[in-house]
């Protein structure tokens, strides 16, 4: 009504700010859209996964996936016991983890505490790199140096086995355990460190008693995402610890993985709606589940050390 | 006296303590470097000599020294454009909406936690997802095109963060600025907001990539084949209209699945192989790190605001 009342070149203006408006709304919610992107795959992830998990348990009952000693999905006397998978899941990660958290704290504390400006610009750039070597390089890695090089003191060690692969995939997680506990580090306030110097203290000192229990929550969520990426870790253990589904916590015998388990299926050519396609979405989904949770107690951790300071 | 003394040694012993541990630090160090070189050395000494102008120009083979990478790099390059095509514009107009759109509420607080959630989803978990939802529901099979959209959900995470890092670092006073000439919010985006963070979008996006080359486990799982002896389509041909997309449908293999393909062989000949395949991968991924990180570096000492 406005318009048609008004002078042309009043008019003019108005439609132009009306097709400007316009347009704004349309490039917000273009820009909306691409962001829910995030959320639609969440949701894609969990309801492919559901999906096809609940088809699996409508056949295999849930009871005997927590509780059978065996895993043989593709034989004729078919057994789905995940406890099998994991296994070889939690083996290889334990050892990754006695390896690479001692390692990237120690590292991150010196970074952090002691080493001079110049060293430390070298040195995280370098550690970033390392993060950047593509995984199936250090499965290549583990299989035809590490191995051979831990024969030599271990005589006996099978080719594929879960303590090279482990160790290997240690060295991988280190970058991200010290690049994250050191930020944790470098937040706290400088008034505290010099508060302990003050008192006498020593660099150590200082650091062990004060830095690192005020950095303790960011350090635990460092520690929490290096769980989470060495569970989730797929091609070390596919190339390095073999594919023998094994019930063993023994880091000298080899094993599957839940990763290394999909990884072998999807090589092969399992007919589409099988109970052997299924599988991988029930191991998927295991996987899921448990990374979810500690993604989420990480998230909670770093969040509450963020808050303080 | 005596109290002295043992202050001394309670002293000495403290700053012992501390030349240990910077000792124990810089070991730390070495080994990480250790480790590095010995990943190199490895590679080098082993499959250097397959390193010819030859194995970038062979295909697969089932004789070891005739086997090349040819089908397994242009596969990678025509998967990262995929990649590229769709993590990009994705991610910088997510990253736009949550640092200049978004308010503080629910939906952004959702987008929010989702992103930091994808994050840390094991890569394979996306390879199911693209099982499932591209090669099984949309019927795309394991082609070119499914393993660049798995490739970019995956590293739309990276290119978020990187993104809003950027825009964060542009200070208020530039938007206020434009406003106060009378632009809208869109036109102080694309004329000061987006220049201004591009380098840091870029060494985002750089990173990005340079994770989704090396990834192996989604794209063996969407079923990518090991074993290939042609190349994808050209996009561009002789007839009109002088483009095709046949190659985004086109079968296809990748660097790392070639890579895994040679290590998971017995013979000892493809070992070598599997080395210099490595060192090719390596090599890429490396360098397009080095350029991220000069990026940001140049980007640092540069920024004056």
């Amino acid at each position: 009504m406005a318009d048609a009342q008004a002078p042309p070149v009043i008019a003019g203006r108005l439609a132009h700010r009306r097709s400007r408006h316009l347009r704004e709304r349309f490039i917000e919610a273009l820009l909306l859209a691409a962001a829910l992107v995030a959320v639609a795959t969440t949701l894609g992830i969990v309801f492919i996964l559901l999906k096809e998990s609940l088809s699996f348990f409508s056949q295999v009952s849930i009871v005997d996936f927590f509780t059978d000693s065996q895993w043989t999905p593709l034989f004729s006397d078919a057994h789905f016991g995940i406890w099998v998978l994991l296994s070889g899941t939690l083996t290889s990660s334990a050892i990754a983890l006695s390896l690479a958290i001692p390692l990237g704290t120690v590292l991150a504390i010196y970074l952090s505490e002691f080493a001079s400006p110049r060293v430390r610009e070298v040195a995280k750039p370098t550690l970033e790199l390392l993060a950047g070597i593509p995984t199936i390089v250090f499965g290549y890695f583990a299989l035809f140096f590490v191995t051979p090089m831990l024969k030599t003191f271990i005589p006996g060690l099978p080719g594929f086995n879960l303590l090279s692969a482990g160790l290997v995939m240690g060295v991988m997680i280190v970058p991200y355990i010290s690049s994250i506990s050191e930020d944790a580090m470098r937040a706290v306030p400088m008034s505290l460190r010099e508060g302990a110097f003050a008192m006498g203290a020593t660099r150590l000192q200082t650091a062990l008693t004060v830095v690192v229990p005020a950095a303790f929550s960011g350090l635990a969520a460092a520690y929490i995402l290096g769980i989470s990426r060495a569970v989730g870790e797929t091609m070390i253990v596919a190339v390095a610890a073999g594919n023998q589904p094994n019930l063993t916590f023994n880091p000298m015998d080899q094993a599957a993985t839940i990763t290394a388990y999909i990884v072998q299926v999807a090589k092969g050519d399992l007919p589409h709606g099988s109970v052997g396609y299924q599988t991988i979405f029930a191991a998927g989904l295991t996987l899921f589940v448990l990374t979810l949770c500690f993604n989420l107690l990480g998230y909670w951790l770093r969040r509450r050390y963020r808050e303080v300071y | 006296m005596a109290v002295a003394a043992d202050l001394r040694v309670t002293i000495a012993r403290a700053k012992r303590r501390d030349v240990m541990f910077v000792a124990l630090g810089v070991a730390a160090l070495l080994f990480a470097a250790c480790t590095f070189v010995a990943l190199f050395v490895d590679m080098i000494s082993s499959g250097w000599t397959r390193l010819n102008p030859d194995f970038f120009t062979e295909f697969g083979s089932r004789r070891a020294e005739r086997a090349g990478i040819l089908a397994a790099w242009v596969g990678s390059f025509a998967v990262m454009i995929v990649t590229a095509l769709f993590a990009v514009p994705l991610g910088v107009a997510a990253g736009i909406y949550l640092e200049e759109y978004g308010s503080r509420n629910r939906l952004t607080a959702l987008i929010e936690i989702n992103i930091n959630n994808l994050a840390g989803v094991p890569s394979i978990v996306y390879g199911l997802l693209a099982l499932g939802l591209f090669v099984h529901t949309f019927g795309l099979g394991a082609s070119v095109l499914t393993a660049g959209l798995t490739l970019s959900l995956l590293i739309l995470p990276v290119v978020i963060v990187a993104t809003r890092e950027a825009i964060r670092s542009i200070p208020g006073a530039v938007r206020e600025a434009a406003y106060a000439l009378g632009a809208t919010r869109w036109q102080m985006i694309q004329h000061h907001v987006l220049p201004y963070s591009m380098p840091g979008i870029l060494t985002g996006v750089i990173i990005g990539l340079s994770r989704a080359i090396g990834e192996t486990a989604p794209i063996i799982t969407i079923g990518a084949v090991s074993f290939i002896a042609f190349l994808p389509p050209a996009p561009l041909t002789s007839d009109p209209p002088f483009l095709s997309f046949d190659w985004l449908a086109s079968p296809f293999t990748a660097m790392p699945i070639q890579i895994f393909n040679w290590t998971s062989r017995p013979e000892e000949a493809f070992q070598a192989n599997a080395s210099a395949a490595a060192l090719v991968l390596v090599g890429m991924t490396l360098l397009m790190n080095a350029i991220a990180i000069w990026l940001r570096y140049r980007l640092r000492r540069n920024l004056n605001w």
